[in-house]
């Protein structure tokens, strides 16, 4: 039997989730909410106004410290992955810095930012930073020696070869790493709304234990990030699949 | 004046010439030589030969020319003018990866046109699309194409920005031994119509008697001038000739290869 590609993972998941409520009404009790629980919990949310809401919170705070990341260490990165001599001087920095989770840097964010967004933001920010830095850091070194001199022979300035030569030749791998460390950025940002923020997907989920052991809207809570995080990838993807950005899978 | 004068390519004017050319550089702390007291002179229009054993430096002294690389001693000069750097008169042509993957077949050719106006620009990228036969694929991207197509097209986009200087680095070395012929005969057929300066290393002794006018002999390394062999048969050449023969016979000599296997 031929299945359209999409079918079959739509299938597998329904599946999963018959299999889900079959056990749950098999064996009822306090281990887990049934997928029916969980519809019931976000079609609650919605109805309070609280589901878009809530989306819409973490989206916020995702785009902003993802975005001051890309915006900061991006050029940073490629700055330092042109010359050498720079890299050598931060490398150990970055070394030293890029394993601490960012979960370290809660207590540092409530002290500088107090609670609130600010605070979450730079949480999602100091997660993305390090990340992209070394992505775009790679991705110069990467570049093949042969563009760089065919762009010189041709007799470029400075600037017509960063737009001409240097940008066209890291796009490709700046997009591979932007697309994972947004991946990085969503799952940051439900840590950084369980402590310092009241709204968001990462406050439902804590707020809802608290407030009356709602499973259903715990489960409901992880449900949708894992969603949110499938569609900002797909979103990525199809970034990457532009053809002139497209060119480093195809080429050998 | 005399009429044979004229008619041989080194006839025509003076273009490149390389005097006392050394290069020693620094591996390990230890000062190793690559090139050592190279003399040349190439005419205008002439199709030059480089051969050597692998690793000798051949594509040493051909960066060293095209100004990719500064020796440590002797001179390049161009038109009696010192080689200080890359420049867009002189195109150097790599073996691998020399086009630009992000660039339509266009898009490579029209790279070093940008200051040329429009119109002007597409007459030309026209064409050089043309000259190297790739109607057909001028919004193909390279890795729509095959190993000799992108071959071509940086050939093409060399020639589109009208060089006097040609320099070739081993520029058919990743292609199949079909291809590789077929390749020979479309540079012959593009030198033959834009009768251009040519500089072409290579560690294959056939393409270099069915090509050049004089073939560079230089030794293993540091490479010095073994020797100038003049490739005196008129194209089209038959490689099965006598003289073909013997000049190839005399190149392996040179190279100190055997010609028994």
């Amino acid at each position: 039997m031929k299945l359209p590609v999409w079918l079959r993972p739509v299938l597998f998941i329904a599946a999963l989730l018959a299999v889900w409520q079959i056990a749950i009404d098999r064996q009822p009790g306090q281990l887990l909410p049934g997928p029916i629980g969980v519809a019931h919990g976000i079609f609650d949310l919605a109805q309070h106004g609280l589901l878009l809401k809530y989306i819409v919170a973490s989206l916020f705070r995702v785009t902003w410290g993802f975005g001051l990341a890309a915006l900061l260490a991006i050029p940073l990165g490629l700055t330092l992955g042109w010359y050498r001599r720079g890299e050598m001087a931060f490398y150990p920095l970055i070394e030293v810095f890029r394993p601490i989770s960012p979960l370290a840097w809660i207590p540092v964010a409530i002290l500088w930012f107090g609670v609130g967004d600010l605070a979450a933001i730079f949480l999602i920010f100091v997660a993305c930073f390090f990340p992209l830095l070394l992505t775009a850091m790679s991705a110069v070194h990467n570049i093949p020696a042969v563009y760089f001199n065919a762009g010189r022979n041709f007799g470029l300035s400075s600037g017509a070869f960063v737009s001409r030569v240097l940008y066209p030749a890291v796009v490709p791998q700046l997009l591979t790493g932007l697309r994972l460390t947004l991946g990085i950025a969503w799952l940051v940002v439900v840590a950084a709304e369980m402590i310092s923020v009241n709204s968001g997907l990462g406050f439902l989920i804590v707020d809802a234990r608290n407030a009356g052991n709602r499973y259903d809207l715990v489960v409901a809570g992880m449900v949708i990030i894992g969603a949110i995080g499938l569609l900002l990838d797909l979103a990525m993807r199809s970034l990457e699949r532009v053809r002139s950005f497209h060119w480093s899978s195809s080429e050998d | 004046m005399s009429a044979e004068a004229v008619m041989t390519p080194a006839g025509a004017g003076l273009k490149l010439r390389v005097q006392h050319l050394g290069m020693v550089y620094e591996r390990d702390g230890e000062a190793v030589s690559a090139l050592e007291d190279i003399n040349l002179e190439v005419s205008e229009g002439e199709f030059v030969c480089i051969v050597g054993p692998s690793g000798c430096g051949k594509s040493t002294l051909l960066n060293v020319l095209a100004g990719f690389l500064s020796s440590t001693s002797g001179s390049v000069t161009i038109d009696g003018e010192a080689v200080s750097g890359p420049d867009p008169r002189r195109i150097l042509v790599f073996q691998e990866r020399g086009v630009f993957p992000w660039l339509t077949v266009e898009g490579n050719i029209g790279f070093g046109l940008s200051k040329l106006p429009r119109a002007q620009r597409e007459e030309r990228i026209a064409h050089y699309v043309q000259t190297v036969r790739l109607q057909g694929f001028e919004n193909a991207y390279p890795s729509d194409l095959s190993g000799g197509m992108k071959q071509r097209l940086q050939v093409a986009r060399a020639l589109a920005v009208n060089p006097d200087i040609l320099y070739l680095d081993e520029p058919f070395g990743a292609l199949d031994s079909i291809t590789r012929v077929i390749m020979r005969g479309e540079l012959l057929r593009i030198w033959q119509t834009e009768r251009r300066t040519i500089l072409f290393v290579t560690h294959d002794i056939d393409e270099a008697v069915q090509m050049a006018d004089r073939v560079v002999v230089l030794s293993s390394r540091p490479a010095r001038i073994k020797d100038i062999l003049t490739i005196d048969i008129p194209h089209p050449r038959n490689i099965s000739s006598p003289r073909y023969l013997e000049l190839r016979d005399e190149l392996l000599k040179q190279i100190g290869l055997a010609y028994e296997i």
